[in-house]
């Protein structure tokens, strides 16, 4: 059973590999396609926006200084032209690109750029973003209240933007690239309010024509989009209100064409095992790790032996199968396509027996009981139990306390609450492609008070002064020593077990067989779905 | 009449007032935080602390509820924390496609209910009152989820006479309102079975027979008109209900009602969304009790509008 799933797992893969060969396929101009989703999008303010639905919609809809290759992590000036960076890694100056529109007519000047940034930073905004700005100078005045702008950002002129930033940072490249950092025309938020969400001008590839609450959104591409050929369709409609199987029957009838959801698990093998499935499911790897957080501030599980015992009990490869094979199992934090991994490390190998030992080493020859909190939604429970399972084996009893999201957030985020979570459901895609991303608020001291989302607790200076140290080093030239540094923190940190890494999941969209271009495009490792790029072939 | 509408409303409002209190205390009793929800994973706690504070989360319970009543007096839901949007405008956007359903929905339910409970009755005991009683224990039963999936699967996916998911247009709604009339009208059908029942025995009725009324006169003149009353009672119910919304038949149907609303605040923590939907619904519950009331007395003299 396991090898025949494997191969069937592998034989799809192998399948999909000529989609990404991109035989000749020509664009279809003038093509139009529908896009599903369960719920409703919630915003399209970027400086507001933060899941995965409006993700990629506001990405569309608005421009940044960076961007990056669509499919790619490559980060390339967008609204910029270009820029400097001075040695010292402080001073960063850009030309904006001449001539870029707002959808309302106006150009784009300088000045829209350091308000966009001051709008995602400035408490009144609600920005869940604001921190992503911490090495702009002035950001704990501004953040704290006790100022109205940036200090750090200057404007000498409509095309030149200067950012001071108190220290290096070498992910603030990226951090122009996401949504947070969209430039936003200042006369039409201050017009619309709380409302300019639902009303967004923006100078991206699309404009939004229509949103019809609770039923669609219509986007039309913006003729007059700075990057050629782009976007590669007319428009886009969004139907949202959709059950994930019943999007998926009118796309295999040709009236959607992609499903955003993608395939219920329980339709995974159907669809996978059907003629078109080639056609159809695009199967991605994604910036994503699902982990089981051990809490280092409940007893036992402060003893680091009984947090590597734990390691050693989980079957990884039985946990995979739980989700159709849609994964693999992990060792390290850092997913593989994250620049530091290290594909050396091994990590800590299934064995039990040693387990056991290590328990026995701990003073706790017949194990413990203790509690494993996981996400209400499916296959999450399902998951747990597959755990639940595997502690058991080692003598460990965990109680499982399967909860909606936001109960077993708020479990994490209080100290000495749950022993054990396991994050899937809740962990989503890295907000950039950087290991840094992966380490402050889900593995670092910053991340362990109440509310935050380092739900182990664990707080381990050492690494704290290199992740510093890593992010300071904002040479490009330095950009392996930098990433071998990080992935070093990554792999230093399971010593202390506060993770078991079980598995870097693949996230899967349906897709009309009309649909063209590259899986990488549906599965972007930035956007999730690249409106930009995608297109209709034939 | 106007002064008991009058009285019933001012009962509604101290209903409204309770069923607003207890949602909030209980809103807030959540172990979830709004805040940190809507921050995300990468916000500093510096972030989550500015839109807690932003929200008025910061605030003692009390004044927060103070401040919710005090908007609510001049008609203010308040904004939704992850649309940003006003809990009105979402709620009014949906409210014509909750008003049709719940109508459709109804009259499937009364007109199927209605007869089949009536055929019941006048073959009481037989095969036919039999299979009806079966027929509609099955209704009562069966999932909304498997029904409105299994007539999906077959009039819109396969055969293909109605679209699959939407609303704008007659053939939408048809799925919808079947769903929900199957599964509601077992219930009338029972209910109208027993009270013809009751009325079939009633003196007057044999006393029409005797004088040689005609059997259908009988039913439809005497027997129908007092079994309605009950009837009438269900449907106020059904009003409140609908108007609460049918979570599993609009996302079924991808039906944008109220229902897929307050199922999605709800997961989101969308404390706004979940008093707004509450508060509507539970005004659609009272004004549904209520016009059933006013309606009895018009279908039975005897019933005085107190």
């Amino acid at each position: 059973m396991t090898h025949w799933l494997q191969r069937t797992a592998l034989a799809g893969l192998m399948a999909l590999t000529p989609l990404v060969a991109l035989a000749d396929e020509t664009p279809v101009k003038g093509a139009t396609i529908v896009v599903t989703y369960k719920d409703d999008i919630a915003t399209l303010d970027p400086a507001i926006g933060y899941d995965w639905q409006n993700w990629s919609m506001i990405k569309s809809l608005f421009s940044r200084l960076m961007e990056y290759t669509p499919g790619t992590a490559d980060l390339v000036p967008s609204l910029a032209e270009s820029f400097e960076i001075t040695p010292d890694g402080l001073t960063y100056t850009f030309k904006l690109r001449k001539g870029v529109k707002f959808s309302n007519g106006r150009e784009v000047v300088a000045s829209d750029v350091k308000y966009s940034i001051e709008r995602a930073v400035n408490p009144k905004t609600q920005g869940p973003g604001a921190g992503f700005f911490g090495a702009i100078a002035g950001f704990e005045d501004l953040s704290g209240g006790k100022a109205e702008g940036l200090s750090g950002i200057e404007t000498p002129d409509d095309g030149t933007v200067i950012f001071k930033l108190s220290r290096p940072d070498a992910t603030f490249l990226h951090v122009l690239a996401i949504n947070f950092a969209s430039i936003v025309p200042k006369e039409v938020v201050e017009a619309e309010g709380q409302d300019f969400g639902k009303k967004p001008v923006g100078s991206g590839a699309f404009v939004l024509k229509e949103w019809v609450i609770g039923q669609r959104l219509v986007f039309e591409k913006n003729p007059s989009f700075y990057v050629a050929d782009t976007p590669k369709i007319d428009g886009f409609t969004v139907e949202v209100g959709q059950e994930p199987l019943v999007a998926l029957l009118r796309l295999q009838q040709g009236e959607v064409d992609i499903a955003g959801d993608g395939i219920p698990p329980a339709k995974f093998l159907e669809i996978k095992n059907g003629p078109d499935a080639a056609d159809i499911i695009v199967d991605g790897e994604q910036l994503q790790t699902g982990y089981v957080a051990i809490n280092t501030r409940v007893k036992p599980l402060d003893n680091v032996k009984v947090r590597q015992a734990l390691n050693m009990a989980v079957n990884k490869e039985r946990i995979t199968r739980i989700v159709n094979g849609r994964a693999t199992p992990a060792n390290q934090p850092l997913p593989p396509l994250m620049p530091g991994y290290d594909k050396d490390f091994k990590g800590y190998a299934y064995d039990i027996e040693k387990a056991k030992a290590l328990l026995a080493e701990a003073g706790f020859p017949d194990g413990f009981e203790t509690a494993l909190y996981a996400s209400s939604t499916d296959p999450n429970p399902r998951i747990a139990q597959a755990l639940q399972q595997d502690f058991a084996a080692i003598g460990v009893k965990a109680e499982i306390k399967a909860l909606a999201n936001a109960n077993v957030i708020a479990a994490g985020g209080t100290e000495g609450e749950a022993p054990m979570i396991w994050s899937g459901g809740m962990a989503w895609i890295a907000d950039f492609p950087d290991p840094s991303n992966f380490y402050g608020p889900i593995l670092g001291c910053a991340g362990a008070v109440q509310g935050g989302w380092n739900w182990s607790w664990y707080c381990n200076k050492d690494l704290d002064a290199r992740a510093i140290e890593a992010d300071s080093m904002s040479d490009p030239a330095k950009k392996d020593e930098r990433a071998k540094l990080w992935g070093s923190v990554f792999t230093d940190l399971m010593a202390d077990a506060p993770w078991i890494p079980v598995f870097n999941e693949r996230r899967v969209v349906a897709k009309s067989k009309r649909m063209g271009g590259p899986g990488n495009i549906y599965i972007d490792p930035t956007r999730v779905i690249n409106y930009d790029a995608i297109y209709v072939k034939q | 009449m106007i002064e008991l509408i009058l009285r019933r409303l001012g009962g509604a409002l101290m209903i409204l007032f309770g069923v607003a209190a207890i949602t909030f205390v209980l809103l807030y009793a959540l172990p979830a935080d709004p805040a940190v929800q809507l921050a995300g994973r990468s916000a500093t706690a510096q972030t989550v602390a500015n839109i807690r504070h932003e929200l008025g989360l910061d605030q003692p319970l009390i004044v927060q509820f103070i401040h919710y009543l005090g908007n609510l007096v001049q008609g203010d839901l308040g904004r939704s924390y992850t649309q940003k949007t006003e809990v009105m405008t979402l709620i009014l956007a949906r409210l014509p496609a909750t008003l049709i359903l719940m109508v459709s929905g109804i009259l499937v339910e009364v007109a199927i209910g209605l007869t089949l409970g009536t055929v019941a009755a006048l073959n009481r005991g037989g095969f036919v009152d039999r299979l009806v009683m079966t027929v509609s224990f099955v209704g009562v039963s069966a999932p909304q989820f498997v029904v409105a999936l299994l007539l999906l699967y077959v009039f819109a996916a396969t055969l293909q006479w109605f679209p699959m998911s939407g609303f704008g247009t007659f053939s939408h709604v048809v799925l919808p309102a079947l769903t929900l009339g199957v599964l509601g009208a077992g219930w009338y059908a029972r209910m109208v079975r027993s009270a013809m029942i009751d009325v079939l025995n009633q003196d007057y009725v044999r006393t029409a027979r005797a004088k040689g009324v005609a059997e259908r006169a009988v039913i439809l003149r005497h027997a129908v008109p007092n079994a309605l009353l009950p009837i009438v009672a269900m449907i106020g119910i059904d009003i409140g209900q609908f108007m609460g919304g049918v979570v599993v038949v609009e996302a079924v149907y991808g039906w944008p009602g109220i229902g897929q609303l307050a199922w999605q605040a709800i997961q989101q923590v969308d404390i706004p969304i979940i008093m707004g939907v509450t508060l509507i619904s539970s005004l659609a519950i009272v004004i549904g009790n209520l016009v059933a009331d006013l309606v009895a007395p018009l279908i039975d003299p005897r019933i005085r509008a107190r």
